[in-house]
């Protein structure tokens, strides 16, 4: 197996911080995209395909892999930056994002991209499909995680529901997934638009096991998700409080940048600061 | 009448399916009897999932565990398969080509008493317009039975639409399934019947009818509507030079529109559409819906009449 895995925090929140660069220009150079939750997800993202996940880049249908899916499609940058810097595929792919005859669509498409474990983008969906490949790890006695990161918005989807009882009814000990609680959808603040609160209490209540963390902190996400790797009896929620923007100070908690792409001076401020 | 319903010849075939490949699964959301699915469920209960009234999520799991070689059969009854979950099937089926089968049983109106929120008359429509489904509308229980075998061998999404009430047999246990091809089931020169599902059998009734009149009718089953026999479709549209269509299913979106369009491309000729006009059905008796709704022998005979006259 090869694989580029870092051990130290800092060397992760290096890592991190690349990526942020790499979101930055794809979207730039794409001329559309979501900055906002893809930055939210980021350290997350970083922990998984650089610390916890067992992967293999040179072989990405691998069948013991561990398994990611974005539910929240539409921070695809963030799953292509990750995906590239691992060695699926060229780092010179990542200028092409949303282009005509491309691999890298505006949002996952497991059938076009090295990495891509499902197809996601429409809200609600992914977390079924992480359901289903957790069932289909117990029934083959696999050892595999699937991860799985959903957003806070997305769960205003009732789909997101059933597939959370679903999880819990059949233990699925081998789900864990990450709420990326960033508190902003497209339009303005999740409160305000539906909000969804109390939502670890929720997922408690479904039958969950719930680990809250700042989804910023490095270490505290490189613990959680090694913690619910080994949890057993129940699917595990990570609620990790985000910033949506998290790393570009004009981005941050802001719904102006869900989905609107960097212009030329904008990506320049961001760069340096995340130089 | 001898006879069964298709749903039947899908419990028999998914099981059949089950012994001849580990990797057969079968997902059901509480209707797991009324599909027939609780043969499989005994005989390979570690393989079926009971997902609840929860029919999204059902798709999406199905979706998940085709990703990992699984062949899922996901069973429920046509409404809750298709309209319900018409964004799932896009998404997380059709979309990425995922190995999945959606055996949607209690099609049409057929259904009877349960009334129109339990009547799918536009579930075929809704399937055919969704790229990389496969759409099969088996005629009887053998042909259910081959066609469920024959999806679990096939890689991509089917849609398998199944009915509820018994119908009678029109081949035997015999019968091969070919994938993709049109049946003909009785040779002619006046005018052809293309019929699917329950409506094959009231085509060839018809064309008993028809034959006391002295008109020789074509009757093809086309049992897949999705991709279409064009080559079959045109040979035996052109055979006769008129078209009737049957079908248990608006006559938008469904075989009607489907044949319509080929002929429109291809071969121009009359033709005429026999199936649920653009309405909701309603509670009864299937046998007096079908004659209501205009599904039985007769409107077959009389929309010949009306064609013969443009031929």
């Amino acid at each position: 197996m090869n694989r580029k895995r870092l051990e130290s925090i800092q060397d992760l929140e290096n890592q991190a911080k690349a990526i942020r660069r790499d979101i930055m220009m794809m979207i730039h150079q794409a001329g559309s995209g979501h900055p906002g939750g893809s930055l939210s997800a980021t350290d997350i993202v970083t922990a998984l395909y650089f610390n916890v996940m067992n992967i293999d880049p040179e072989n990405p249908r691998w069948e013991d892999r561990d398994r990611f899916v974005l539910s929240k499609g539409h921070a695809a940058p963030v799953l292509y930056a990750a995906l590239a810097e691992s060695g699926y595929f060229q780092k010179e792919d990542l200028k092409h994002l949303r282009e005509i005859d491309q691999h890298l669509q505006g949002h996952p498409d497991m059938k076009g991209t090295p990495g891509v474990d499902m197809t996601t983008g429409s809200l609600g969906q992914g977390i079924s499909a992480a359901v289903g490949i957790a069932l289909a790890g117990k029934l083959d006695q696999k050892e595999y995680i699937v991860y799985a990161v959903i957003g806070d918005g997305e769960s205003q989807e009732g789909q997101v529901w059933e597939a959370v009882m679903a999880a819990a009814h059949f233990k699925l000990d081998n789900l864990v997934t990450i709420l990326d609680h960033n508190r902003i959808q497209l339009v303005g603040p999740c409160c305000e638009i539906m909000s969804v609160e109390p939502a670890a209490e929720k997922f408690k209540a479904f039958g969950w096991h719930v680990i809250e963390i700042d989804g910023h902190n490095m270490e505290e996400i490189v613990k959680a998700l090694t913690e619910a790797k080994a949890y057993k009896g129940k699917p595990v929620m990570i609620v990790a409080k985000t910033v949506k923007g998290k790393g570009v100070s004009f981005m941050e908690n802001t719904a102006a940048w869900h989905g609107n792409a960097p212009g030329d001076e904008d990506l320049q401020r961001a760069l340096a600061e995340l130089a | 009448m001898a006879g069964k319903a298709t749903r039947d010849g899908f419990g028999v075939g998914v099981l059949e399916a089950g012994k001849k490949n580990g990797n057969v699964v079968v997902l059901d959301a509480d209707v797991g009897s009324s599909t027939r699915v609780k043969n499989f469920m005994k005989e390979f209960p570690e393989r079926f999932f009971e997902m609840g009234i929860a029919e999204s999520n059902m798709v999406g799991v199905a979706a998940g565990l085709a990703t990992c070689g699984k062949i899922p059969f996901a069973s429920t009854f046509a409404v809750f398969a298709s309209s319900r979950v018409a964004d799932q099937l896009r998404n997380s089926v059709a979309y990425p080509k995922l190995n999945v089968k959606i055996a949607a049983t209690h099609a049409g109106i057929t259904v009877g008493p349960d009334g129109a929120t339990h009547q799918s008359v536009e579930d075929i429509a809704i399937l055919r317009s969704i790229p990389n489904f496969t759409v099969i509308v088996p005629c009887d229980y053998y042909e259910a039975k081959a066609a469920v075998e024959a999806a679990a061998e096939y890689n991509g999404p089917v849609y398998l639409r199944l009915t509820r009430g018994a119908v009678p047999f029109v081949f035997d246990e015999k019968y091969q399934f070919e994938w993709g091809k049109v049946v003909p089931l009785r040779d002619g020169q006046d005018v052809t019947i293309f019929a699917t599902g329950v409506m094959v059998d009231q085509a060839l009734k018809a064309a008993e009818i028809l034959e006391t009149e002295g008109i020789s009718a074509h009757v093809v089953n086309v049992h897949t509507l999705k991709p279409l026999d064009l080559e079959g479709v045109i040979r035996a549209a052109q055979k006769t030079g008129a078209v009737i269509t049957a079908e248990e299913h608006s006559i938008y979106g469904g075989l009607g529109s489907a044949i319509a369009e080929v002929l429109a491309e291809n071969a121009s000729l009359p033709m005429q559409r026999v199936g649920i006009k653009d309405t909701f059905g309603e509670s009864g008796e299937p046998d007096e819906l079908m004659e209501k709704y205009g599904l039985v022998d007769k409107n077959i005979v009389e929309a010949v009449h009306v064609v013969l006259k443009r031929k």
